[in-house]
């Protein structure tokens, strides 16, 4: 494995030894998921190291969601292995599924239990020793104080979204996996929860892989990226390296060079 | 982000009751949170036994039949209860997961498909508990059968009603993970298929040859066989009892098979992030 690429990602890894494994937060290699013949992700391979944020970054139908499913174990691979704190996860998914958790827009809560209620059920789900206290302290870190007792039915879209966050937090996750974490939030609320990301990381040392549109947020949050298109990861690097690279001006514009085929940039770190 | 995370992390253990409680405590949170709910559970009973009550109270003074053992009818309107609430409890259940597009969030925590069906199971004995024991208790005063008097068979009975009621909400609900809530009314419907040859209100003999064959296969002819014999004949048949066990044995395994098989395709498809409304 190279050692010497930057934090975050490490490009098309060899199949995984131990002991790069376990280094690792998460290492994928050659993975693939075909649905009745159509290939929705295509020999895929990379690494997250621990304490690193990584983005995937692609247009629709690229391959984010289906890719961050099969980490999560909700979707079977085709082909390919997905190693995650060392462990094989077609067959020690049990040995690591309480150091990660998730969130995406599209998973809901259910709507007719509160914020409380949902939380001490996920909670409890997860083992937690004391599950009010942990609320507390998501409540008052997220500021949801003033909805727990609330039906998720009545909150606004960033209001559920905090409590996404919120569940997604509830484990102290090694590793997270958000799938565009702050869709539908207003610019505040959306630098809020960056933030929040920010700190989580810096305290805990969890690494992030995070799907997102939001090139803003990408280009801050993340230390490397990987650029996806039609299933494949195509280029990968830095943000601001790939957008020297492209001679563009900033992460938006790198990304519509990759989506529509244009520009001088070329796959760098085509993988 | 104060308390200390990342420390002392055994792995889930294989089987936790504290998992299954989770998910009943989410059900008992939504039963808690809506009234209407409480009394739906327990409306259909009360007004199937009023109805086969009073039915009961007239063809006693018409059939030498009914008149042998009072009660006969409700008793099994009753236990055909439990087997229909057991099965909508276990099937409507899941769909609650499927209508709040939840199975993604459960299965990514440490919850495994086993504790899920365990926690269905539960939900499904606290929701007949909650509709059946209220019809059962005034038809002591109303009508004056007591299914209690069935004594000890009685939960032999029950027991079988509840399993194969669990057997066949796996089956509806591996269709379910298959076929989305497209197969919705499946799940209510498919108990009346089988309501004339369970032989619920008849002797099984009541039935042509051909179609007997087919009632003794469901382990539910057998529950009522036994119930007219502890009512007519004051005996309880233990080969009946037996019967009915080995054939839930049967029934049971398969449900939980085919549902493990449609976990594993729903997971193959990408179904659990799918599904919903």
């Amino acid at each position: 494995m190279d050692q010497t690429a930057p934090l975050g990602i490490t490009p098309d890894p060899a199949p995984a030894g131990a002991a790069d494994t376990a280094a690792a937060a998460v290492t994928v290699s050659h993975l693939t998921k075909r649905f009745d013949g159509v290939v929705a992700v295509d020999d895929v391979g990379f690494t997250v190291r621990r304490g690193a944020t990584v983005a995937l970054l692609g247009g629709n139908g690229a391959g984010k969601t289906t890719t961050l499913s099969m980490l999560l174990g909700l979707l079977l691979p085709t082909s390919g292995t997905i190693h995650i704190f060392g462990h094989d996860i077609a067959t020690e998914r049990r040995e690591i599924v309480h150091r990660i958790n998730f969130t995406s827009p599209y998973v809901d809560l259910p709507m007719r239990l509160t914020v409380r209620e949902n939380l001490t059920v996920y909670g409890r789900l997860y083992g937690l020793r004391d599950v009010k206290g942990r609320i507390a302290e998501l409540a008052e870190d997220l500021d949801l104080g003033d909805y727990l007792k609330r039906p998720i039915k009545k909150l606004s879209a960033g209001q559920k979204t905090r409590v996404g966050l919120a569940k997604a937090m509830l484990n102290w996750p090694e590793l997270l996996l958000l799938d565009e974490p702050t869709a539908s939030l207003d610019p505040d609320t959306g630098d809020w929860v960056r933030t929040y990301l920010e700190r989580y990381q810096a305290e805990t040392g969890a690494a992030i892989l995070l799907a997102s549109h939001n090139m803003a947020e990408v280009e801050r949050l993340a230390g490397e990226v990987l650029m996806m298109k039609t299933g494949r990861i195509v280029d990968t690097g830095p943000p601001r390296a790939l957008i020297e690279r492209y001679g563009r001006r900033n992460l938006e514009e790198v990304f519509l060079d990759i989506a529509r085929g244009t520009g001088s940039g070329g796959a760098g770190n085509a993988v | 982000m104060r308390s200390d995370p990342i420390i002392d992390r055994p792995r889930p253990s294989a089987f936790s009751l504290r998992r299954i409680g989770a998910l009943v405590l989410r059900y008992v949170y939504i039963l808690r949170g809506s009234w209407p709910r409480i009394v739906e559970l327990a409306y259909w009973p009360l007004v199937q036994l009023v109805i086969w009550g009073f039915l009961s109270n007239f063809l006693r003074e018409q059939s030498s039949w009914v008149a042998q053992a009072a009660g006969v009818l409700v008793s099994a309107v009753l236990l055909w209860d439990v087997f229909f609430r057991g099965q909508i409890g276990f099937s409507v259940s899941f769909m609650e997961e499927m209508y709040s597009r939840n199975l993604a969030s459960l299965f990514v925590t440490p919850l495994r498909p086993v504790e899920f069906v365990a926690a269905l199971i539960s939900i499904s004995l606290l929701r007949v508990m909650v509709g059946a024991l209220p019809a059962a208790l005034l038809a002591i005063p109303m009508f004056d059968v007591s299914i209690f008097d069935l004594g000890l068979p009685l939960f032999a009975f029950f027991a079988n009603l509840m399993v194969m009621s669990w057997a066949l909400g796996l089956f509806t609900i591996s269709l379910l993970l298959r076929a989305g809530l497209g197969a919705e009314n499946f799940a209510w419907f498919i108990i009346f298929l089988l309501a004339p040859v369970a032989c619920v209100y008849y002797p099984v003999t009541t039935l042509p040859d051909w179609l007997q064959w087919i009632a003794w296969s469901m382990p539910m002819v057998y529950v009522f066989e036994g119930m007219r014999h502890v009512l007519f004949e004051g005996t309880f048949r233990a080969d009946l009892f037996f019967g009915a066990c080995a054939l839930n044995l049967v029934y049971f395994g398969a449900g939980t098979l085919t549902f493990l098989w449609s976990f594993r395709v729903a997971r193959d498809k990408g179904q659990l992030l799918q599904i919903g409304e």
